[in-house]
């Protein structure tokens, strides 16, 4: 039975200025959305997805511009339509749900007040209706204490929450499209599941039509019915979700599909003294212990995956290695000797040891330094290299990470991509010669091709420098493809250690078996068969 | 009438000497410079050609000016006319030649206090953020403590104990406007300490010196340079009411503050000698804003 089109767009360019040019981030894109359905937009940052979401409300950013093509939603010109006939739209027939719920929530007024906002405004119902409505949908979408959660503030309830009250929002007014801009990639992977089959239900059940924004191609194949792939705001393909995950037609897709078969296999335990050495660390900041006991070793060349959902103590455990937060028990020991608790006790030797790697690249560099300089320091303080042999380390540090260094060496961190900006990071680590590495979620932040490219680099330089790794990380993918060892983390305490292999084969602890079970596979009936062996859903 | 013409020529003049500065700074940029002066927009292009006026005019005083600093030269009040082409002052003293002096006296004063202030005041806000703890509490109460005291009557109070010396009064005033630097030093700072690549620095093992100078100043730049021009102007203004209450700059040095003061009475007879210093510190004021209006446009980045 053929559906009526909901949506049609043809032909759409959007352009976007820097400076005083304005260059193309959708080149000439078509997309036709019928109703009811879903369809998966999926790229990697840059792709135009977000632009070209925004477009299907007759939208452009700030700075950017529609600048050809055409958008027809149910039989009206969004591109010639009088701005205040779009504003009508929008909300009520059209509705957004941003990535960051946290951030596009108004922190200043509770939840129900922003949800009746829409239809009051809109004339679709009047308050006392909308209310009891939000309670209602509330319910639908399996938030927690329905009757009362919408009397909160926002900072009062938790992220995936928030997502869900945002998307129960976003259907107030019973629109007949709504986009979703990568709902769930801030939620942690056991969050990620009650939001994403929450959305999907709601969206069956009022058989509204979604546009569905990811870089996940697993959460895109448990969402969508169709899947177009875009590259640099140009089409790549576009087919059924089922037959776009068994046959992809173009090399593009492919290479999508492959990113996660990057693995190495486990090396076996270490022997001999551990290059670090958690022992018993219970710390925490006032008067709440973050870390309670905490203690496994990491050995040289060897890489431990720390996991575990936000909150779970992963990042206070690093802070407690580098002396940032001296622990209230246990210690810390570097082959076999005791390290001064604070790092301002610690020796400049000590601290060259050990050097970190941040997770956002854009605040871990200082944005007012060149390269030279980034990289520079640390060889230039801890190895008292001076003018040519200085500059010599910085162009081998530069080519070490696949930069070219005439090219890069005078360069601000502003004139890089995410990606770079994360390489930067790695060579400022190895400028020190360390031999340990801690990395914060250095991944979280990156498309997922890029991503393959930092962890094959940190592969590569851990066989090379014989380096010990410290993974923090919520990406169970990452875990699979580089870690040796895996430490699951939850509520401050280590539930369960052991090699990657074993842990994964077979865990001993059901929190282990939660968050393994968690993570989306390449599967379409991934989610239902999953929800189905959890009993949550019908 | 008269108002037309005078406004049009002052639009003329503007224009003219705007383009023609730009038309300069980009001709004799180094290469790597020219980009910064081709976007650059008029009223910067006009700030610096003026502000090079004026420190030309300072520097070369002796040789520009037609007579001495002090020199008498002719009975008091003396119309326009050759050679006292700005006439004379009350003690018959040429107009033209004080205000050439009085350009060196008052900017490079200006200069020097807002220097001092700034260089303090930044440094002790960016150590008080970064050290954090008691060393910020002692050091942000007495600042608050000199705050509460109004600017003017505590210089006033701070010159009569100390005299007025120029270097006196440069060290007062600096002082007192180093207190507003450091409230907005350390409130900048403070955003700027809890960033990744201070933690990253600290770990690294980096002194206090270095990670103020290093790490954190080049990134507050943009609100001091702002702030630098506000200040410059109201140091301007707080010599020129310091001379006017005699507690400034000594007579006989010239100096504009204390010239509008000596020469005030001229405005009842219609003359607009007096107004003259004034519209020179007026000129320079609009000329400094213009430039770090600019300055600040670039280092944060704002398109139009």
């Amino acid at each position: 039975m053929e559906k009526q089109v909901l949506l049609t767009i043809r032909d759409l360019k959007i352009e976007g200025r820097s400076g005083d040019a304005w260059h193309q981030i959708v080149k000439g894109v078509d997309l036709t959305l019928h109703k009811g359905e879903v369809l998966g937009l999926i790229g990697e940052s840059g792709a135009g997805k977000s632009t070209l979401g925004l477009a299907a409300m007759g939208y452009a950013r700030d700075g950017c511009r529609i600048s050809g093509g055409s958008i027809d939603f149910d039989g009206i010109d969004l591109r010639a339509a009088p701005e205040a006939d779009r504003r009508a739209l929008r909300g009520k027939r059209i509705a957004y749900v941003a990535q960051s719920a946290a951030a596009s929530f108004n922190p200043a007024h509770k939840l129900i007040d922003q949800y009746c906002e829409g239809p009051v405004v809109h004339g679709v119902m009047p308050r006392e209706k909308a209310e009891a409505d939000a309670v209602e949908l509330y319910r639908r979408m399996r938030l927690p204490n329905p009757d009362e959660i919408g009397f909160r503030y926002p900072h009062q309830v938790s992220g995936g929450q928030l997502q869900r009250a945002m998307t129960a929002m976003a259907m107030s007014c019973r629109p007949d499209l709504i986009i979703f801009d990568e709902p769930t990639t801030a939620l942690d992977v056991t969050t990620q599941i009650e939001v994403l089959a929450a959305i999907r239900d709601i969206v069956r059940q009022f058989g509204t039509a979604a546009i569905y924004i990811t870089h996940d191609l697993a959460v895109v194949a448990q969402m969508a019915d169709r899947i177009k792939v875009l590259l640099r705001g140009d089409e790549v393909e576009e087919s059924d979700t089922r037959s776009m995950l068994a046959a992809p037609r173009e090399d593009y897709t492919r290479s999508l599909w492959a990113v996660r078969s990057f693995a190495r296999p486990a090396l076996p335990a270490a022997t001999g003294t551990p290059v670090v050495s958690v022992r018993n660390v219970t710390a925490g900041y006032g008067a709440v212990d973050v870390l309670k006991d905490v203690s496994f070793d990491i050995h040289a060349r060897r890489t431990v995956a720390v996991v575990g959902e936000s909150g779970s103590g992963k990042s206070t455990t690093a802070r407690v290695i580098t002396g940032l937060l001296p622990p209230r028990k246990g210690e810390i020991l570097f082959n076999g000797k005791p390290l001064p608790p604070s790092f301002k006790a610690r020796s400049r030797e000590e601290l060259r040891q050990c050097q970190m790697i941040y997770q956002m690249a854009d605040t871990a560099l200082n944005p007012k330094l060149r390269l030279r300089e980034l990289i520079g320091r640390p060889a230039e303080m801890y190895l008292g290299l001076k003018g040519r042999a200085l500059e010599t380390r910085i162009r081998d540090l530069l080519a070490l990470i696949e930069l070219e260094p005439d090219k890069y060496i005078d360069r601000l961190p502003s004139e890089l991509s995410g990606g770079q900006k994360q390489r930067i990071g790695i060579a400022r680590a190895l400028a020190a010669e360390p031999q340990m590495i801690i990395c914060d979620e250095v991944t979280s932040a990156l498309d997922q091709i890029v991503q393959e490219g930092i962890l094959k680099l940190l592969d590569r330089l851990q066989g090379e420098l014989n380096l010990a790794y410290m993974f923090i990380t919520h990406d169970l993918a990452t875990v699979k493809s580089i870690a040796d060892e895996v430490v699951v983390m939850q509520h401050g305490q280590v539930v369960e250690r052991g090699p990657k292999a074993e842990l994964f084969a077979a865990p001993k602890e059901d929190y282990t078996n939660l968050l393994l079970s968690s993570v989306p596979e390449m599967d379409l009936d991934w989610l239902n068969r999953l929800l189905a062996a959890r009993g949550e859903h019908a | 009438m008269q108002v037309l013409v005078v406004l049009a020529v002052a639009l003329v003049a503007f224009f003219g000497v705007a383009l023609v500065s730009r038309a300069a700074l980009r001709t004799f940029a180094p290469a790597h410079q020219k980009p910064t002066f081709r976007d650059m927009p008029l009223t910067a292009s006009f700030g610096i050609a003026v502000i090079l006026i004026y420190v030309l005019v300072a520097v070369f005083a002796p040789l520009l000016a037609p007579f001495k600093e002090s020199e008498v030269v002719g009975a008091q009040y003396l119309p326009w006319a050759a050679p006292y082409y700005l006439g004379t002052d009350k003690l018959g003293r040429d107009m033209l030649t004080r205000l050439i002096y009085g350009a060196r006296n008052t900017v490079g004063i200006a200069f020097a206090t807002t220097a001092l202030a700034f260089t303090v005041g930044s440094i002790l806000g960016i150590w008080a953020a970064l050290v954090g703890g008691w060393l910020d509490q002692w050091l942000s109460r007495f600042v608050d403590a000199l705050m509460a005291i109004p600017a003017l009557i505590f210089s006033l109070l701070l010159l009569t104990i100390f005299g007025t010396s120029v270097l006196s009064l440069i060290l007062v005033i600096a002082s007192v406007d180093a207190t507003r630097v450091y409230r907005l030093a350390r409130s900048v700072a403070q955003g700027i300490v809890v960033m990744d690549y201070i933690e990253a620095a600290r770990l690294r093992g980096e002194g206090k010196w270095r990670l103020i100078r290093r790490e954190i100043l080049p990134n507050a730049m943009a609100p001091l340079v702002a702030e630098f021009g506000l200040r410059f102007c109201f140091v301007f203004l707080s010599i020129s009411a310091l001379s006017f209450l005699g507690l400034g700059i000594k007579p006989p040095t010239a100096d504009w503050g204390s010239m509008v003061r000596e020469n005030a009475t001229l405005i009842t007879f219609g003359d607009i000698t007096p107004l003259l210093p004034a519209g020179a510190i007026a000129l320079l004021t609009v000329a400094v804003n213009f430039v770090v209006d600019w300055q600040l446009h670039r280092a944060s980045g704002l398109k139009e």
